[in-house]
């Protein structure tokens, strides 16, 4: 079956369509978890109805705590990691790659 | 006096370090031995590498003896919480999803301390990827608050809180997102210090909620924080939100700036909610400071209210997106139930990530989705000006602002745990800091009749860390609350 | 009824810099794998990005030859997406406010015939953007390797409005991108490389109608002449489709261009939501007068601004302007050894390149960066031609001296005695000669036929032993024929 079918995604309809989230997120959830996450979201979001009584016209949006720009560096190639180091962690590797089922484009 | 070794002040023991009185493998050891005692209760530490950490002390003592000691941090045991990197140790954001995970480059405040000569030792338990207000969250159990075994430490940084105070480690450094410096600190009779966002390098610390972590140091005194954060301070080029400033001589400051100082206590904070014990702790630091020549008042930070919501979803947001590189492929926990790649993400996922985690994950993904991105997102960056703008309109009068740090002292494994919206309320006066990007630090201020500590917080003017430091240290060297040693 | 095509195109361009664009570990082609990564690369815990300077450079440069707007402040966001190749299952891009806005891309059609120039069209841009390319995953059997040395290599990409109109548009449109991308030193484009890669989104619509057709996406163009293939192929299935009363279904399709076929992708998400917003990580970006000016003053001439240049200027003709142009280093070369010869000679110098010293190279196995035959060189070869000195073929045996040896044409000259034989009383007798040896053809020439004149050089020549200057024997055999 489709991940969506399985999810049970649908469009946004409704205020926490869990089974669509959790998709987004690549999270599976068992139906136990998923009725229990709507509930705990449910109550947070209800909590944070209550910015839509804030008046925000003329207000900008903190991006950064301190406004600055032009943060950059200089175009100098430096060392990186050696190849062990990279796939040390790897939870499967072959010929210096990460091994993943395999995928179909 | 007749402190244990390890219980000593950073200041104290970089003197005797510097006499020769002890040297740094006699203190290193020491520390272990104390970890070997306590740690079955405290359980304070994911994992710990002595035979590393003694061969660092060792280094230190022949650089000193070779006339080369590094500075006053050179050869004491320092511990870190397990989301900020150092090479070749484990580093596992307290989650299954890390759980082997070894770290292949240092944090640049990892580096900064080793160029210090620091003993990095122990890796510092926490709730799972810095989510959460009591290190319950730790997928590798919880630590308890070396004052009531029952009781939490706080979180999310309880392990290196709870180590210090247990003294399992002379100086510790954790995370603070919303406030989980600040408020383990609080629970257990430390100094818990959150800098100005972007006076410390963020590169190497696995990131919850980019515009609003910071490294910061816990220590037995203001004195021994502000000798920490000087090592660490300073901007750095490999992290872009790395603030261009000076760094004083934040010790040097504590002697030089002597007040008295105009001090803020913000309405909204003193409200329902504030365990009488707590508010009458904060009424004697009040009290001290009038007597010291202070000027105090009350002052409004009208958007309070709004703090929590705008935390939760502008901390949630961008975690989801934060956490996504989480996913089985390159270096992380991988299922082994996966049949194709898209089942390896969502298995892999779920099984790393603990309830807590992908609460957060699943409600910032929501938050950011298609349709809601102006409701919810937009809109708390809106009012997270508000708040900012709250807080520089009160420093137009006032040097700092004082608060408790939190509204109730340490409560009991499981009170919370059940009811994510109790726990997260447990955060409400240290989290407009983040939001606005100040520095906050907490003070011991006393003990509850049950003898659970009580902090006070202080929040400082951006980028003047030298000031508020010197404001807390007023408090912090006029009383001994520390000396009141947990009885483990 | 009658319908016609709307084609856009996404050329993603990789931006040939030392280092990566958001971390400094060097980017690069074949490398042994995932030896060109770093935490920031490979998305570690508690890696940070920072933004490459020369990467914003190159793209501001790439606006301002495109004739764009540049944004007078841009910023980064995340483009949210799970994939293997992207290590932090995010990529970081520009949404909403772009670095660069509007411009054009001024592309050359194919004309009636190979010598003549053909039309020329302004392909309307709506944006270039600046952010990271992904890794490469490779398929086997049983499962997938991937290779992070692509990933966070800086990438252009250049969204075309849905404004062209045929696969030779198309065609012509990248070529006349990859030109400028290569003129600019921003990309070498080799498409072989992934340097540089084009999607195409192509619909139909009844001629005239105001709104656009369904635009399906075509991937996996892997060369310029498979993108002409793949649009034009495509463009006949909607039309078979339409005309047979099926419907097009908004889908991307991935293109064969060997065996000329297309098939519909199925695993590909139907609705992505990228979830952007912006990268707390990365600061905004200001672009002010003076950096602008300072690039515009790096920026090379247009590529067809000097064709059109030298075609006036020079009096080059069309079709040799369409061989020097195109390569910058060759049109450098032309017009140092212009410099050096004299405007007036512009004409010869580009026959003598494209002709002669293209064709040497090419035997040779040579660059032109690697030639002994200097731009002086030539110029100091066409000069002795035109003084008479040397004729045509004494001249293409001293050009090979010069090709192989580089010793100046002057010189070899002198060495080996190669002077064109201007003694006068000798060429007078041959010419006498000539002209006695043929009496129809001075009757011929004397009756008004110019060519006939030709007859007489021939022997000439021969008498000569090929040394006579050719413009000496055409005024002394004028001459003679007019004292008639």
């Amino acid at each position: 079956m489709s991940i969506e079918t399985k999810f049970g995604v649908s469009p946004p309809d409704g205020p926490l369509d869990i089974g669509r989230i959790a998709f987004l997120a690549r999270i599976e959830l068992t139906t136990a978890e998923a009725a229990q996450l709507s509930i705990e979201l449910g109550e947070v979001l209800q909590h944070v109805e209550q910015l839509k009584q804030v008046d925000v016209s003329n207000v900008e949006p903190t991006a950064h705590a301190f406004a600055v720009e032009n943060v950059w560096a200089d175009d100098e190639a430096q060392a990186g990691l050696p190849v062990e180091d990279a796939l040390r962690n790897a939870p499967a590797q072959r010929s210096n790659m990460i091994v993943v089922p395999k995928v179909v484009e | 006096m007749s402190t244990a070794l390890y219980a000593n002040t950073l200041a104290e023991l970089a003197e005797q370090l510097a006499t020769g009185k002890v040297s740094a493998v006699e203190l290193t050891q020491a520390v272990i031995d104390r970890a070997s005692t306590v740690e079955d209760r405290v359980k304070a530490f994911n994992s710990t590498q002595p035979e590393d950490a003694l061969a660092q002390a060792a280094a230190s003592d022949a650089r000193r003896s070779a006339g080369e000691a590094r500075g006053p941090l050179d050869g004491i045991p320092i511990a870190l919480k397990d989301v900020i990197a150092v090479k070749d140790q484990p580093l596992t954001a307290s989650s299954r999803m890390l759980q082997n995970f070894v770290s292949p480059y240092d944090a640049t405040v990892t580096e900064k301390l080793k160029a210090a000569g620091a003993v990095l030792w122990g890796r510092a338990n926490c709730d799972e990827f810095a989510m959460g207000s009591s290190t319950e969250n730790s997928s590798f159990g919880a630590t308890a608050n070396p004052y009531d075994l029952t009781r939490v430490p706080g979180g999310s940084s309880g392990g290196s809180a709870a180590a210090l105070a247990a003294g399992e480690a002379v100086a510790t450094l954790g995370s603070d997102t919303g406030g989980s410096i600040r408020q383990p600190a609080a629970f257990c009779n430390v100094v818990g210090l959150k800098p100005t966002y972007g006076l410390v390098s963020r590169y190497g610390l696995a990131a919850f909620a980019s515009s609003l972590d910071q490294i910061g140091p816990f220590a037995r005194t203001v004195e021994d924080a502000a000798m920490v954060l000087q090592v660490i301070a300073g901007h750095d080029r490999r992290d872009s939100t790395s603030f261009r400033t000076s760094i004083p001589d934040y010790r040097a400051a504590l002697a030089d700036k002597k007040g008295p100082w105009k001090l803020g206590i913000p309405k909204e904070y003193f409200g329902a909610g504030l365990d009488p014990e707590v508010a009458a702790a904060i009424e004697q630091a009040i009290t001290f400071y009038r007597e010291q020549g202070c000027e105090i008042r009350e002052v409004s930070l009208p958007h309070t209210e709004h703090c929590l919501s705008v935390y939760y979803i502008i901390a949630t947001a961008e975690a989801s997106s934060n956490l996504a590189r989480y996913d089985g492929i390159r270096y992380t926990h991988r299922s082994a139930e996966a049949k194709d790649v898209v089942d390896l993400y969502f298995k892999s996922r779920a099984e790393g990530f603990g309830p807590e985690v992908k609460r957060r994950v699943i409600l910032g993904t929501y938050v950011l989705s298609s349709g809601y991105y102006d409701a919810y997102y937009l809109r708390a960056q809106k009012v997270r000006t508000l708040i900012r703008q709250d807080f520089l309109k009160a420093y137009e009068e006032f040097d700092a602002i004082l608060t408790p740090t939190s509204p109730t002292p340490a409560f009991k494994f499981g009170e919370k745990a059940s009811n994510p919206m109790a726990m997260y309320l447990s955060d409400i006066y240290t989290i407009g800091v983040n939001l606005a990007g100040l520095p906050g630090i907490s003070v011991p201020a006393g003990f509850t009749s049950a003898g659970l500590p009580v902090g006070l917080q202080l929040i400082g003017q951006p980028y003047a860390e030298a000031d508020l430091l010197a404001i807390a240290h007023a408090y912090d060297s006029a009383h001994d609350w520390r000396t009141r040693q947990p009885d483990l | 009824m009658n319908y016609e095509a709307v084609i856009g195109l996404e050329v993603h361009v990789q931006v040939k810099t030392a280092s990566k664009i958001f971390t400094r570990v060097a980017q690069g082609y074949g490398q042994p794998e995932n030896t060109l990564t770093d935490p920031v690369v490979l998305a570690l815990p508690g890696a940070l990005p920072v933004m490459n300077k020369a990467a914003l450079d190159a793209i501001i440069k790439a606006g301002l030859m495109l004739h764009c707007d540049i944004a007078e402040v841009c910023k980064w966001d995340r483009k949210n997406y799970f994939y293997p190749d992207s290590p932090k299952n995010y990529q970081i891009s520009q949404y909403d406010q772009p670095i660069c806005l509007g411009g054009y891309v001024e592309i050359e059609l194919p004309g009636p015939s190979r010598n003549v120039m053909g039309e020329h069209k302004q392909i309307p841009l709506t944006r270039i953007h600046l952010e990271e390319d992904v890794g490469k995953l490779t398929h086997f059997a049983n499962d997938s390797l991937v290779d992070y040395n692509r990933a966070g290599t800086p990438l252009m990409e250049v969204v075309s409005e849905p404004a062209i109109a045929t696969a030779d548009e198309a065609y012509a449109y990248l070529t006349a991108l990859r030109t400028m991308m290569i003129y600019a030193g921003i990309s070498d484009c080799d498409m072989e490389k992934g340097q540089l890669r084009c999607d195409a989104n192509i619909s139909i619509r009844p001629v005239g109608a105001a709104s656009l057709g369904t635009k399906v996406e075509l991937k996996n163009l892997n060369s310029i002449s498979y993108v002409r293939d793949g649009i034009a192929h495509e463009i006949k299935r909607q039309l078979a489709l339409v005309k047979s009363g099926g419907v097009i279904v908004q889908e991307t399709r991935d293109y064969d261009g060997i065996a000329g076929t297309s098939q519909s992708l199925r695993s590909k998400e139907e609705a992505h939501d990228y979830r952007y917003f912006p990268d707390p990580d990365l600061m905004p970006v200001r672009v002010d007068e003076a950096w602008k000016t300072r690039l515009a003053a790096e920026c090379p001439e247009r590529p067809f601004d000097k064709q059109r240049r030298f075609m006036t200027e020079y009096a080059v003709p069309y079709t040799i302007t369409s061989v020097l142009v195109p390569d910058r280093a060759l049109s450098d070369y032309f017009e140092a050894s212009v410099a050096a010869a004299g405007p007036a000679k512009a004409q010869a110098v580009a026959n003598w390149i494209i002709n002669d010293l293209l064709r040497e190279l090419g035997a040779a196995g040579q660059e032109l960066g690697d030639t002994k035959v200097t731009p002086a060189h030539l110029a100091e070869l066409v000069g002795l031609i035109e003084a008479g000195t040397l004729n045509s073929n004494i001249a293409r045996e001293v050009f090979a001296e010069t090709f192989t040896s580089g010793e100046a044409p002057a010189a070899v000259v002198e060495r080996k005695g190669l002077k064109a034989d201007t003694s006068t009383d000798e060429l007078e007798q041959w010419c006498r000669d000539a002209i006695a040896g043929d009496a129809k053809a001075r009757e011929q020439f004397l009756g008004g036929k110019e060519s006939a004149i030709n007859a007489f050089k021939g022997p000439v020549m021969r008498a000569s032993s090929g040394q006579a200057n050719p413009k000496l024997v055409d005024e002394t055999l004028r001459r003679l024929l007019a004292e008639n």
